[in-house]
């Protein structure tokens, strides 16, 4: 993103990712969460993990707002001192996915196999089974884990774990 | 070494020659190794005034100036005094006491997780884990304090690690990947800039703090005179521009210059140099600038766009920049705007009209008369300060800032007993310079135990101290905008502020006149001892212009 021209005026909300490399060492995370919730930066995901590179982590954020805000939060990012890159990801530049796992009631076989049948579909995986519940793990994006979502909400989910967005550029671009 | 004696070896290094603190059982070993350092230690009374006399040291020398404070209670002092200096963009070093290592979580005495509660008011917190750390944490500390867009640092060590005994060398180059401060000026987007200064037919300079933080005064002075436009200031930029040339015009703002806060909005372009756009220069955001170009030159990228969108946007050292403008504007052998010119005429119209416009208030001694008599008698290089609240928007209005630079405030935080421990600081900083603080009664019983240091430490200052003995400020809003219920203003005539001078050792004057006030402030100023001159002023007395919060400048009220 440019630091020079105009804004765009434009205020419209959409959904975007951003892609930072960060120091792998203590307090990073709360220093970022920290100046998020300091300006009020509304942020769906945020998922920290190790590198290629044994000194920086890699954190992908998630969030919903206008190009205003967005162009704020890259920059205050950038400012913080442990923050070494920031870049918004291009969606249909990258590949991003979430992984999920949910917990759901089957205590009837034809629920059990209504489940696996949606499981198999979006190809899903069975990760245990007793004899009233049926964990699933889904991996996609956070789109193809809503849609899995809404379709066995009717079977009772008691248990569901996000673990927020991971992406990365495509091709040769890093 | 020990960890506490790298500590101070590497302050040392730094150029540092005084540090403003306060012991405890947290920093014994650092208050152990000052002993044999060549640093002068200036005992404060409280920690919060050490964080101010370091900030104003910083704002008049232009590099961090340094305080210590032991853990817990001694940290947390600390933080109002931190809070002012990053909302004013001031560089600062505050070293902490921590408990050991072995004991940090465990909710031990005098524990208190000061870097989570300085995050949000520093630049950075560093906890070095090992006495080897400390040279390179320091040397680190200042290159991230006193570069970009300055700031406090704060440098919190586990008294274990103050004690251990290691092997350290001392780095002379570091790095720290992720922070570039410093951003080269695109050449194209200041290109554009000179363009569009050039076409305006009703430009505007607007200077901010950065200019003074930068020292862009010469810089600043000769864009404005090759374009011939006239500068506002914000309040924080005020002493940017000799408020005696004939392009200035003042601040704008809340309590800004009426002319300034009319000229503004009448301009087709505003160049706006190290100004942040804060809502108490601007008023709304959504109306100020509406239909004007707006330039924006600044050293921190994050600036451009957070209030206010730019239409051509610099980031770089505002000093560098404006350089460069120049030149290109001086290549451009631009046709200077003669005196005669429609809108330096209007500039002339709108103080003239405002001079005849807005009454004094009715009475022999007056804020305004006091500041006025206070300008007449210092000379331009003094230093002036000021608490925060009525005196504040007087020194704003009715002292001018004559040489660039000799004028602070706390401007961003508005922390009031910030004025009286900062002015000693920067007398430290330029002990031959006279240091005036502008003050209100209720700010200077914030910090007033300071006289303390001052008379001690023969860093001599002089309190003006309007007082009304209210919380004035707070008792206009009250006139204004609670139908007179005051609630929780008033002093009540206590305490008697020239026996509290006198108490510790310094010289209080009383002035109910403005013939006592000449003779009181002719007294300060040739004597060697800190002075508190107790100026009576009506408490009834309001400061006028004002736009009130969420209304834009266009809705200045100019009188009650
Ligand atoms: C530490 C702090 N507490 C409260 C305030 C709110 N406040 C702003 S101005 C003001 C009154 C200041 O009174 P005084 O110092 O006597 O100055 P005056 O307005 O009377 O000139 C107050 C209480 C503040 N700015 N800072």
């Amino acid at each position: 993103m440019k630091t020079g021209d105009t804004l765009s005026q434009n205020d419209a909300v959409s959904w975007h990712l951003v892609a930072a490399l960060v120091e792998n060492k203590p307090g990073v995370l709360f220093r970022v969460t920290n100046l998020f919730r300091a300006r009020s930066f509304n942020i769906e995901s945020i998922t920290v993990g190790s590198t290629e590179q044994v000194d920086l982590s890699r954190m992908t954020i998630t969030t919903k707002t206008d190009e205003k805000t967005l162009d704020q939060l890259v920059k205050q990012l950038r400012k913080l001192i442990d923050v070494v890159e920031v870049r918004v990801l291009e969606t249909s530049k990258s590949v991003y996915r979430e992984l999920a796992l949910i917990k759901m009631k089957a205590e009837k076989p034809t629920a059990r196999m209504e489940i696996t049948t949606y499981a198999s579909i979006f190809r899903a995986n069975i990760l245990d089974i007793d004899k009233d519940t049926i964990m699933v793990e889904i991996t996609g994006t956070p789109d193809k884990i809503d849609a899995f979502k809404n379709l066995v909400n009717s079977f009772g989910i008691i248990q569901l774990a996000r673990t927020g967005v991971s992406a990365l550029p495509r091709g040769e671009n890093v | 070494m020990l960890g506490a004696e790298a500590l101070i070896k590497a302050l040392e290094k730094e150029g540092v020659d005084v540090v403003f603190g306060l012991p405890g059982g947290a920093n014994l070993p650092i208050y152990d190794a000052l002993v044999d350092a060549n640093l002068r230690h200036i005992l404060v009374r409280h920690e919060q005034s050490a964080a101010h006399m370091a900030d104003g040291y910083a704002r008049i020398k232009r590099k961090a100036g340094v305080c210590f404070a032991t853990s817990g209670p001694g940290a947390t002092n600390l933080i109002t005094g931190i809070a002012t200096a990053y909302a004013d963009s001031s560089p600062m070093i505050a070293v902490t006491g921590q408990v050991p290592l072995a004991m940090i979580g465990k909710d031990a005495f005098q524990e208190t997780d000061i870097i989570g509660v300085a995050n949000p008011c520093t630049k950075y917190a560093f906890q070095p884990r090992a006495a080897a750390e400390i040279p390179e944490t320091v040397k680190k500390a200042f290159y991230i304090s006193e570069s970009g867009r300055p700031g406090p640092v704060l440098i919190d060590i586990p008294k274990d690690v103050q004690q251990a005994r290691e092997e350290v060398a001392f780095p002379n180059l570091i790095k720290v990947r992720g922070y570039n401060p410093i951003v080269d000026a695109d050449l194209s987007q200041l290109e554009r800039a000179v363009q569009a200064m050039m076409k305006a037919e009703k430009p505007i300079i607007m200077a901010g703090g950065g200019v003074i933080l930068s020292g862009a005064f010469s810089e600043l002075q000769a864009l404005a005179e090759l374009l011939m436009a006239p500068v506002v200031t914000t309040f924080k930029g005020k002493g940017s521009f000799p408020e005696n040339h004939a392009l200035a015009m003042g601040p704008i703002g809340m309590h800004g210059h009426a002319e300034a806060n009319k000229i503004i909005i009448e301009a087709d372009c505003i160049i706006a140099v190290g100004a942040r756009f804060s809502d108490r220069s601007v008023g709304r955001f959504d109306e100020f600038g509406k239909g004007m170009t707006i330039i924006h030159l600044d050293v921190d990228p994050a600036e451009i766009g957070k209030n206010k969108a730019a239409d051509i946007a610099v980031v770089g050292d505002v000093k560098s920049s404006l350089r460069t403008a120049v030149k290109m504007l001086t290549k451009y052998k631009i046709v200077k705007r003669a005196i005669d010119d429609p809108w330096l005429k209007r500039r002339k119209e709108l103080i003239d009209y405002y001079a005849d416009s807005i009454k004094d208030y009715p009475r022999e001694l007056t804020a305004k008369k006091a500041l006025k008599k206070l300008r007449e008698l210092l000379p331009h290089n003094a230093i002036v300060t000021t608490e925060v609240g009525q005196c504040q928007m007087w020194a704003s209005l009715h002292f001018d800032v004559i040489a660039p630079g000799t004028f602070f405030s706390s401007t961003g935080l508005g922390t009031m007993g910030f004025g009286f421990p900062a002015s000693i600081g920067a007398k430290a900083a330029k002990p031959r310079s006279i240091v005036v603080d502008i003050a209100g009664d209720g700010s200077f019983n914030m910090t007033e135990n300071s006289l303390a240091v001052s008379v001690l430490d023969k860093l001599p200052v002089i309190v003006f101290l309007m007082n009304n003995y209210m919380l004035g400020m707070v008792a206009q809003w009250q006139r204004t905008f609670y139908k007179r219920r005051y609630s929780g203003v008033h002093q009540q005539n206590c305490p008697d502020y020239a026996k509290i001078a006198e108490a510790y050792g310094a010289q209080g004057i009383r002035a109910q006149t403005m013939e006592e006030l000449d003779k009181a402030l002719k007294k300060a100023m040739n004597t060697d001892v800190a002075s508190v001159i107790d100026i009576s002023i009506d408490p009834e007395e309001d400061v006028y212009p004002f736009v009130a919060p969420g209304t834009g400048l266009k809705d200045m009220i100019t009188g009650a």
